[in-house]
């Protein structure tokens, strides 16, 4: 079981500002169903001053109460004020989370962040980022150079080896792309592929992952042509009617070849 | 303040009979089973008889086919590594994609030092593909595994069946069963089967944490996992957990004698619970679908909520239970399990695993059922998917 401090079982216990506002000056969402968090935060906004904040959590204990205590921090506090608190700020204010909960309060900084993006015009500067050091892996907050540290000196070559050293990669999995692009550019890649092999390789992974994920229901994929880079798929089944197709092929069948196959993979649907 | 304990398929309550019994074997009869003398000899009877009701509560034709353990996971890995190191030509494996983490991660682990591993698939109702299971079978498979019964949702699979029809395809194909979450909650019995190997463990049915048990068929070579002195037959060295193996013992007699409640007045209780959550809570789907189920065990599945926070609000209840959530798991990632039933993502993250045992009460059912839907509407309102909640729950 988790350690949780006093301070956050107060909070998912009885969660302060839960709900959402009607004609929020600002809204911001952070994570996926897929990745079992995600949240919502609404701001009311007058001159400046963050007025009255809401929020909509779906996540364990320690992301129910990073949420709540984000919006007690931040009511009454100016934007730019409000633009300053860092995931840190929120996990202290709980009295700190365990290591493997902090991505929790990474959710909430980044929903806030959504927020605030939101408010200020294109034109206005981007919020700057707190992180000196490149987060990769928010889950369990490791960081560009740490990847690069467990390829470097203790030999990762491959996703599983990352995941082993410092968990990277293995917690809601958005972010075993960029762990992948940093293992390709680290790991000294012996083998190139040839054309077949390429084409085979992609196949292999459609026929498996894919068509067995798409398998769930009933749907189905087909390869119709490789031209460099660019995956020409059909679907089938009931993948063929559906609406959410297109999201299907970016988020899925295209994620999964970048992660298998090439990184620079593009997958294209042939009607 | 009240406490209702449905995580019996973690670990159990041990049976107060059981403690009675072990008491002896710590101050008293303390000697080692090996030694010579009087006080020995009450441990070296105690560790025979405790074999012989072992292998009674397996089924198995000799109590020589007993080989005590510390635990279910080193019954697996003794099994496992015992035998492919006994048949070393031979480099294929087969096992489920549902099969307990303490088999699952020794497979993973064999397919990076060279082993070829087919994972076979499960069905949406849990249930095992078993002529693509057969299909694999081939003169290189030097293993086939395949638990009993499954810890997360209670499927049983008919693990009698798939070793004759192993067998039958490659008669020196090693079958080896993890019946951990089976001892207890169904019979076992081996006799006239064509397991190889059968493992369990003490605590899931009453005995401490600490002991277990592997069956290996007379005539099934395994070599050591712990080697050692000449005990266990020199398959398995250490002095002997005596206490811990009577107490086993004595919890495979009650077990042995609570099996028709189990079948029975448990299975009413869990059926109970579970047709009271599905029709009380409208946002709940049962993600233990398969007809073939041990008495004790539902798992379901609450949308759009997460699971780690409805288990700490029934804990708050003192209502305790487990989830195949991402963030109850030190792993963070959902259950295998439940991913390879193909349980949708708005349900998974909000699965709850109720298992029950022979002490579980009517009470503690209806205080369950009591609570529950509260908790449920009161957590609903937190989620950010109030429009698909407002379609389900009307």
């Amino acid at each position: 079981m988790w350690e949780y401090s006093d301070k956050v079982k107060e909070h998912y216990k009885n969660p302060k500002n839960v709900g959402s506002i009607e004609n929020a000056d600002a809204i911001g969402e952070a994570g996926a169903l897929a990745c079992g968090d995600k949240l919502k935060i609404y701001l009311k906004i007058d001159n400046g001053i963050i007025t009255d904040a809401k929020f909509q959590t779906f996540g364990c204990g320690s992301a129910v109460a990073s949420s709540s205590i984000l919006t007690e921090m931040i009511i009454g506090k100016t934007v730019e004020e409000a633009r300053k608190i860092t995931n840190k700020d929120i996990a202290d204010e709980l009295d700190g989370l365990p290591p493997e909960k902090m991505h929790c309060s990474v959710m909430g900084h980044e929903a806030l962040e959504d927020a605030l993006k939101d408010y200020f015009d294109e034109k206005e500067e981007q919020p700057q980022k707190q992180n000196t050091k490149k987060i990769i892996c928010n889950c369990f907050g490791v960081s560009e150079e740490e990847i690069i540290k467990a390829i470097k000196e203790k030999g990762a070559k491959t996703l599983d080896d990352i995941k082993e050293i410092n968990y990277a990669g293995g917690g809601c999995t958005r972010c075993v792309p960029n762990i992948k692009m940093i293992l390709d550019k680290y790991v000294k890649n012996d083998t190139q592929l040839n054309p077949v092999q390429f084409i085979l390789k992609i196949n292999k992974v459609l026929e498996t992952d894919v068509a067995h994920e798409l398998g769930k229901d009933s749907g189905g994929i087909e390869l119709i042509n490789v031209e460099g880079k660019n995956v020409y798929v059909k679907l089938t089944g009931t993948c063929s009617s559906c609406k959410n197709a297109s999201v299907t092929l970016k988020n899925f069948v295209e994620k999964q070849l970048r992660e298998h196959v090439d990184q620079d993979i593009n997958v294209i649907e042939v009607k | 303040m009240t406490l209702v304990y449905l995580d019996n398929n973690a670990t159990t309550m041990v049976a107060p009979e059981v403690v009675e019994a072990m008491l002896p074997y710590f101050s008293q009869n303390y000697a080692n089973p090996s030694s010579i003398y009087d006080i020995a000899h009450n441990a070296s009877e105690a560790l025979k008889e405790s074999r012989e009701v072992m292998a009674d509560f397996l089924g198995a034709a000799n109590p020589k086919e007993i080989i005590f353990t510390s635990c279910g996971s080193e019954s697996a890995n003794m099994a496992i590594k015992g035998a492919l190191e006994v048949n070393r030509n031979k480099k294929h494996i087969i096992t489920t994609k549902i099969e307990h983490p303490c088999v699952l991660n020794l497979y993973k682990d064999l397919e990076k030092k060279g082993y070829r591993v087919s994972w076979i698939d499960v069905d949406k109702n849990g249930d095992l593909n078993i002529s693509r299971l057969l299909e694999e079978v081939c003169s290189d498979t030097a293993l086939v595994s395949v638990m009993m019964a499954n810890n997360e949702t209670g499927t049983i699979y008919p693990v009698d069946k798939i070793s004759e029809a192993v067998k039958m395809q490659n008669p020196e194909t090693k079958v080896f069963v993890d019946a951990v979450q089976a001892a207890g909650k169904i019979p076992i019995n081996v006799k006239n089967t064509k397991i190889d190997m059968l493992g369990i463990s003490g605590h899931k049915f009453h005995a401490p944490k600490g002991v277990g048990a592997l069956y290996v068929k007379t005539g099934t070579m395994i070599s050591p996992l712990i080697i050692g002195g000449h005990q266990e037959r020199g398959k398995r060295a250490g002095t002997e957990n005596v206490p811990y193996i009577v107490g086993m013992a004595t919890a495979a007699k009650l077990a042995k004698d609570a099996l028709e409640d189990e079948l029975t007045r448990v299975k009413a209780l869990r059926d109970k619970l579970e047709k009271g959550i599905l029709s009380s809570i409208k946002n709940s789907v049962l993600n233990s679908k398969s007809k073939n189920r041990v008495p004790n065990t539902t798992n379901i599945g609450f949308q759009y909520i997460e699971g780690e926070l409805i288990l700490l609000h029934m804990n708050d209840e003192g209502i305790c239970a487990s989830s195949g959530s991402a963030c109850t798991s030190g792993s963070l990632e959902p259950s295998h399990v439940l991913r390879a039933q193909g349980v949708p993502f708005t349900s998974l993250h909000g699965s709850i695993r109720f298992s029950l045992s022979r002490y579980t009460t009517e009470a503690d059912v209806q205080y369950t059922l009591e609570k529950l839907p509260a908790i449920i509407t009161k957590l609903a309102k937190i989620s950010p998917f109030q429009k698909e909640l407002a379609e389900i729950m009307g």
